[in-house]
């Protein structure tokens, strides 16, 4: 077992425990703190049944963003929308057989990169040439798109540049997931996408990609319009009623 | 009007997005509170030697109460979709009057000492200490933001910064650090009972008065009762209604209302004010403490509906929060002792509490009361959606109504009316510059520069299609613009309420 094997090896079980627990501490914390008042943007949905819908549009097509600004919208839907298919089709390196859709999504998948960099490409741009978001830009800002573009990169290196050995990947991957530890490919631009991706990991639940839970428990956008009708109140303002 | 010592905004009839210019708001700074305002409400006088700790312990506690303002000190990625959506930032291109920078202000400090990035990589997540700077910066921005709710529409993830201007005034009064104006106010509805400082025996005279003169004027007996016991509808107004042109007009068109549709009704001496600066400091406490007396008053006079007159911050709290502070409204569980004392008593027929255009609204679909259209026919009406009205409560049965339902009713008692330019109204509706706080002559420059996108929009439709009459229905947006009109060229008796419309137009004789 090579030193490579037995560090990425560890790299992951860590980068994927800081990243499940962290996420959990957090989707935690949300959930337990109360939302004393009813503050949905209006309007609003009246039923929960609304909010759902609601929401959905928000994740999906990112109605709000649609409403305040076309630039941004189009770059972050291409990005959020390519790195899903992206990662779905990653999932052929986690499962044996692969999966029939997972398949089916496989070129789809394959392309989706060329969209998701564009998008970061943009999102980036406008960090250096509108003057308001040049101003709001922390250098975290610049290095957490640094740190998808360059996994972006990496990887389509490998599926349109220098292939890698795909086959020994998979083998290190579903044995990672067993507990059966199987060599690492010692190819370079492997190794950096791989580093890239556990960077992502770990830093996930300790940076602004919490918005990804985040905008689940935003009471703006999760409450329903139903204030006259239902008693809304939070246990810590109940005891000011005596 | 007196020249300005600053340069007003010209008007073009859209509003361009200005480049920033740093710190070109940072002189405008209302008025803190002394020691004795501060010390009425129960806040510490001044900044004492530990306020730095007292106030991160506060901010600890908001983060653990509301839910809001945790998901939104984290969830912001800087996209910029918020940055050009601010009428202060549009009306003074001070960028930290951007919603995304104002709400920086504190998530800098949130970082710093709430987040392991911040804690050991400060200059990289952008996080600062809360030092003496920082905390005069929240006090400058936070009260140059009126929690007009414009930046949750366009969020991705629907972070509002009223939520984190609201914690900001908090941890700012929590060490010592309070606004004069709303202070000042709060302290007056607590002592006398409204924001006007208006005492039950002028407040008795001034209603009389009206009395006499709308008589004089229709030939009809209309009348202004206050604390008449057993009355159906407890009507709660802003106290400006009472005394300000023109509100007045507006009191007396609910009167009329009333009057035709042969509803019984009373103000009240203990709660004569609707108005509730709790909710712009952000004090849970102040906020119920102020609502009360409206509960008090409905229990003693044993209403059975209570309506609220033309008032934007007071319908956001009485339609998102009056139930939730004080039981006015419906559907307490059987075990709500508190909720269900009121209720029980309260009409559930009616949607409680219900805002005096519902009523109207429902009188008019009942045929109840007629209008002269004709009435109006000088006036070439637009409406302004008051921010809070539009982004804070409801009207009517569906989403939305808190649009549609003025309108029918303007379009009801008026032949005339044109709307102004789509961004411009309903959800995306600009603030009138002067909500959340900021209604006062030391914040006159704000309040100018802040207006600008709602008057390049009014300009747009008085040009084009001569537009004579601004219809709202708040108090604060009418005294904002009577003040801030002049400077823009218009004058100041252009705006008004929609009940002065319907003043105008409602047929007194109908049913006699």
């Amino acid at each position: 077992m090579s030193s490579l094997t037995i560090f990425f090896a560890l790299l992951f079980y860590l980068a994927t425990a800081l990243l499940v627990s962290g996420l959990a501490y957090k989707i935690y914390i949300y959930s337990r703190t109360p939302a004393p008042l009813k503050i949905p943007t209006m309007p609003a949905p009246t039923t929960t049944t609304g909010v759902v819908m609601r929401m959905g549009r928000e994740v999906v097509l990112f109605e709000s963003l649609f409403k305040s600004n076309k630039w941004i919208w189009i770059f972050g839907w291409m990005f959020h929308f390519g790195l899903l298919l992206v990662l779905l089709r990653h999932l052929r390196y986690f499962t044996e057989p692969v999966w029939g859709w997972v398949v089916l999504i496989q070129p789809f998948g394959k392309y989706a990169a060329f969209a998701m960099i564009a998008g970061l490409l943009g999102l980036w741009a406008r960090r250096f040439l509108v003057d308001r978001v040049r101003y709001i830009s922390t250098p975290s800002d610049h290095l957490m798109l640094a740190l998808l573009v360059g996994i972006g990169l990496t990887g389509m290196a490998m599926s349109f540049v220098v292939h890698t050995n795909i086959v020994g990947l998979k083998e290190f991957m579903l044995g990672l997931m067993v507990f059966d530890w199987q060599p690492l490919p010692a190819d370079p631009i492997l190794l950096a996408h791989l580093s890239l991706v556990a960077l992502l990991m770990i830093i996930f639940p300790i940076s602004k990609l919490l918005h990804a839970p985040g905008i689940f428990f935003s009471p703006t956008r999760n409450q329903a319009d139903n204030s006259r009708d239902t008693r809304h109140v939070a246990s810590w303002a109940a005891r000011l009623e005596k | 009007m007196a020249a300005p010592k600053f340069e007003v905004p010209e008007l073009k009839g859209y509003t361009d997005i200005p480049l920033l210019r740093e710190g070109a708001a940072a002189e405008v700074k209302s008025f803190p509170a002394n020691a004795q305002i501060q010390e009425a409400l129960g806040f510490p006088g001044e900044l004492a030697e530990n306020w730095q700790e007292t106030a991160i312990g506060r901010m600890g506690e908001l983060l653990g109460k509301y839910r809001s303002l945790q998901v939104f000190m984290d969830a912001c990625v800087h996209c910029g979709a918020c940055t050009d959506k601010c009428h202060y930032y549009l009306g003074t291109s001070d960028p930290k009057n951007m919603p995304v920078a104002r709400q920086d202000l504190m998530r800098q400090v949130y970082r710093r000492y709430f987040t392991f990035a911040g804690k050991y990589f400060p200059k990289l997540v952008g996080a600062k200490d809360l030092t003496r700077e920082v905390l005069d910066d929240w006090y400058r921005y936070y009260y140059q933001c009126s929690e007009c709710r414009r930046c949750s529409v366009y969020c991705p993830y629907g972070i509002d910064t009223a939520e984190i201007t609201m914690a900001g005034r908090e941890i700012l009064d929590c060490v010592g650090i309070g606004q004069k104006y709303t202070n000042e106010i709060l302290g007056k509805v607590h002592r006398i009972g409204n924001n006007l400082g208006l005492p039950g025996p002028a407040l008795l005279d001034t209603l009389t008065g009206l009395e006499e003169d709308i008589e004089e004027d229709t030939g009809f007996a209309v009348k202004l009762p206050i604390d008449v016991k057993g009355a159906e509808v407890l009507l709660i107004t802003p106290s400006a209604d009472f005394f300000s042109e023109p509100h007045v007009e507006s009191l007396i068109g609910y009167a009329k209302v009333f009057h035709a549709a042969g509803i019984s009704w009373t103000l009240s001496s203990l709660a004569s004010e609707a108005g509730n600066f709790g909710m712009f400091i952000g004090n849970y406490e102040q906020m119920q403490k102020v609502a009360l007396r409206i509960r008090e008053a409905a229990l003693e006079l044993g209403v059975k509906r209570i309506v609220v007159g033309e008032c934007g911050h007071a319908w956001r709290v009485a339609y998102s929060f009056w139930n939730t502070l004080i039981g006015v409204g419906l559907g307490a569980g059987a075990d709500d002792k508190y909720g269900r004392m009121l209720q029980q008593q309260l009409d559930p027929n009616y949607p409680q509490p219900a805002h005096i255009c519902e009523v109207t609204y429902d009188l008019l679909q009942q045929g109840a009361i007629t209008m002269d259209k004709e009435a109006n026919d000088h006036r070439i009406i637009t409406f302004h959606d008051s921010c809070n009205v539009a982004r804070g409560s409801r009207m009517g049965d569906m989403p939305g109504g808190q649009f549609l339902i003025p309108r029918e009713i303007i379009k009801s008692v008026a032949n005339r009316f044109h709307d102004m330019a789509p961004e411009t109204i309903l959800e995306g509706t600009f603030c009138c510059g002067g909500g959340g706080g900021l209604l006062t002559d030391d914040l006159m420059e704000l309040r100018v520069k802040g207006a600008q996108p709602r008057m390049d929009a009014f300009k747009d439709v008085v040009d084009n299609h001569g537009v004579n009459f601004m219809a709202t229905i708040c108090a604060i947006c009418k005294a904002q613009f009577t003040k801030v009109l002049p400077y823009y060229g218009f004058d100041m008796s252009m705006v008004g309420g929609v009940h002065q419309l319907v003043s105008t137009a409602i047929r007194l004789d109908a049913k006699q």
